[in-house]
């Protein structure tokens, strides 16, 4: 039987072969969760008489949608987490620490080839590494954390063909809003995707990370990136669709002409070329999230905004992906650039990304942000506007005072 | 099977953050929940909703997060079911998890304050007020057998796992 990269890896964890629509019920390699959904699936835990965890090296508890706590609510919500985990031996990554999805990916919680739960709806950006992660929501987690195990319908997969070479200052960012506008965000609605080609043949692993993770805003189940050229700091087995695996949509792109690509507001797929949007004023400039906020990204950020000074009534706020790459851009100098070009640094976590704390904008306030929603109301205010695009013209627009592209 | 009454918005792609906004779920309380429910779309949907009411909706119905409390917002406002076209994934599963059925009709012609039945089982909706049924997507079995345990919570306590 010809297979895709989904159908393999369920196969390997329900012990069948199995193909798309089939309902299989899988063994799990890890779950995670955030401060945002931990606290219902721990309740759901221990309404299901959950009295220990599966396999408690194979849980993650993460404080990073509100840390650190902002009010006595969410306080007590992590030190509900904090409780938990200590009583049950499972690892927490306390206020700080970084965003899930990167940690994860730091510490080799999940690997190439595994089959992985988070109860996070961007858990998809783990098919960077070639894994098969999907988004779950907490009482699915609980079962999983009681059983080890979850049922799943075997997607169908639509196969995404990238080819030629980005042109200076276009990246994974630009590529994925560009391949939103073309599917939609429901384009992939329950399917799973594979990316391949040259030009996703040759990203570094933060680039498939981005690729990966806003293939959740595609409404897929998953998002499958060929492992071709990955690089790791560790040895792994890679996972290949087989030459006539069946899918349901292949379409393929030549993007050497794309031009920086920017979402409007309120949804991901709203997506234009930069140039549509010369003259847009922005008060508001945001690097962060679980799509864009890692080393290259804050290198992109650098290299706009060495030597300068934002402009006048721009604020620009980042908060790193994790610790360790605060600590890594730190050692390089990329810190001290942006700080002194006028930058504020928060803790790293999601921020002000989903508008529970931090940063939240004012009314008819203007953002340009990294990150990858910007559904109303995302940030935490109906009114604002926000727009979606490159860490690089996150930084050039915050430089400018409008949507630009960077030199 | 008893008649209830529909609340419709014919829209497509509402996210979890309309249903409900991430800055109202830092809570384990239901009630302040349901207060908030859909509120950026229709400020006065709490008010509205009398218990066992239906919602009705476009297409890709709760995109967006994984948050459970949309579903579950929904639920403790007292909506008893969802249609819509399609769902987006997460919210499908998570709504079946917390015991709150969704169905996905491609084609009905249901207004706001229609009077209507569901039989889900067999996936058929029946609209009293204009006298027409409409066949909604079958559910896997799996799905059908833990709402019918009344969520996952009371599956997995009758099975004790994945059966
Ligand atoms: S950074 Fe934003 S999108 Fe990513 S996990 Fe956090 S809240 Fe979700």
């Amino acid at each position: 039987m010809k297979q895709t990269i989904s159908e393999k890896i369920i196969s390997k964890h329900t012990g069948k072969p199995v193909k798309a629509g089939d309902i299989a019920i899988v063994h799990v390699d890890g779950v995670m969760a955030t401060d945002a959904t931990s606290p219902f699936a721990i309740k759901a835990f221990r309404e299901m008489g959950g009295k220990k965890l599966w396999d408690s090296k194979k849980v993650s508890l993460i404080i990073d949608h509100a840390s650190p706590a902002p009010n006595e609510t969410v306080a007590n919500l992590h030190k509900l987490m904090r409780d938990f985990s200590a009583e049950m031996g499972c690892r927490l990554y306390d206020i700080g620490e970084g965003i899930c999805h990167q940690l994860m990916v730091e510490d080799a919680h999940v690997k190439p080839g595994d089959l992985f739960l988070g109860a996070d709806s961007h858990t998809p950006t783990y098919g960077a590494l070639n894994a098969f992660a999907i988004g779950v929501g907490s009482t699915d987690l609980a079962a999983t954390m009681l059983t080890g195990k979850t049922w799943l319908k075997v997607p169908k997969s639509i196969k995404l063909t990238i080819n030629g070479e980005l042109r200076k200052g276009v990246t994974a960012k630009d590529l994925i809003l560009f391949l939103l506008k073309e599917l939609g965000v429901e384009g992939a609605n329950y399917q799973a995707v594979e990316f391949t080609g040259e030009t996703i043949q040759h990203m570094t692993l933060a680039s498939r990370m981005v690729i990966a993770n806003m293939s959740s805003e595609m409404g897929a189940k998953t998002g499958l990136v060929d492992p071709t050229g990955l690089e790791l700091w560790y040895p792994f087995e890679p996972t290949f669709a087989d030459k006539d695996a069946e899918y349901i949509r292949e379409l393929s792109f030549d993007v050497s002409a794309l031009r920086p690509q920017i979402a409007k507001p309120h949804s991901p797929e709203n997506v234009v070329a930069i140039d549509e949007l010369k003259g847009t004023k922005i008060n508001y400039a945001f690097i962060g999230s679980c799509t864009n906020t890692r080393l290259e990204d804050l290198h992109a950020a650098a290299d706009v905004l060495k030597g300068k000074q934002l402009s006048n009534g721009v604020r620009l706020i980042i908060a790193p992906a994790s610790k360790r790459v605060f600590n890594d851009a730190l050692k390089d100098g990329t810190i001290e650039i942006l700080s002194s070009a006028g930058a504020t640094f928060i803790t790293s976590g999601c921020g002000p990304c989903v508008g529970s704390h931090l940063g939240v904008p004012g009314d008819g306030e203007v953002v340009i942000s990294s990150t990858n929603r910007n559904f109303q109301g995302r940030m935490g205010n109906p009114k604002a506007l926000v727009y979606l695009g490159s860490p690089a013209v996150v930084a050039a627009s915050a430089l400018a005072g409008e949507i630009v592209e960077p030199e | 099977m008893h008649t209830t009454t529909a609340h419709v918005y014919p829209i497509d792609n509402i996210d979890t953050d309309r249903i409900i906004p991430g800055k109202y779920t830092k809570t384990l309380d239901m009630s302040a929940l349901a207060s908030h429910v859909l509120e950026d779309l229709d400020p006065d949907f709490a008010k509205k909703v009398q218990t066992g009411d239906i919602l009705v909706a476009g297409n890709n119905f709760g995109c967006g997060s994984s948050r459970e409390q949309a579903p579950i917002a929904i639920k403790a406002a007292g909506i008893s079911v969802v249609v819509a076209k399609t769902f987006a994934r997460i919210f499908y599963r998570n709504a079946i998890n917390i015991g709150l059925p969704v169905i996905e009709v491609e084609k009905h012609n249901i207004q706001s304050g229609d009077s209507i039945s569901i039989d889900l089982e067999n996936g058929v909706v029946t609209n009293h007020t204009r006298n027409e049924t409409y066949q909604a997507t079958r559910m896997p079995q799996q799905m059908i057998d833990i709402l019918n345990a009344g969520g996952l919570v009371n599956y997995l306590i009758q099975h004790g796992d994945y059966v």
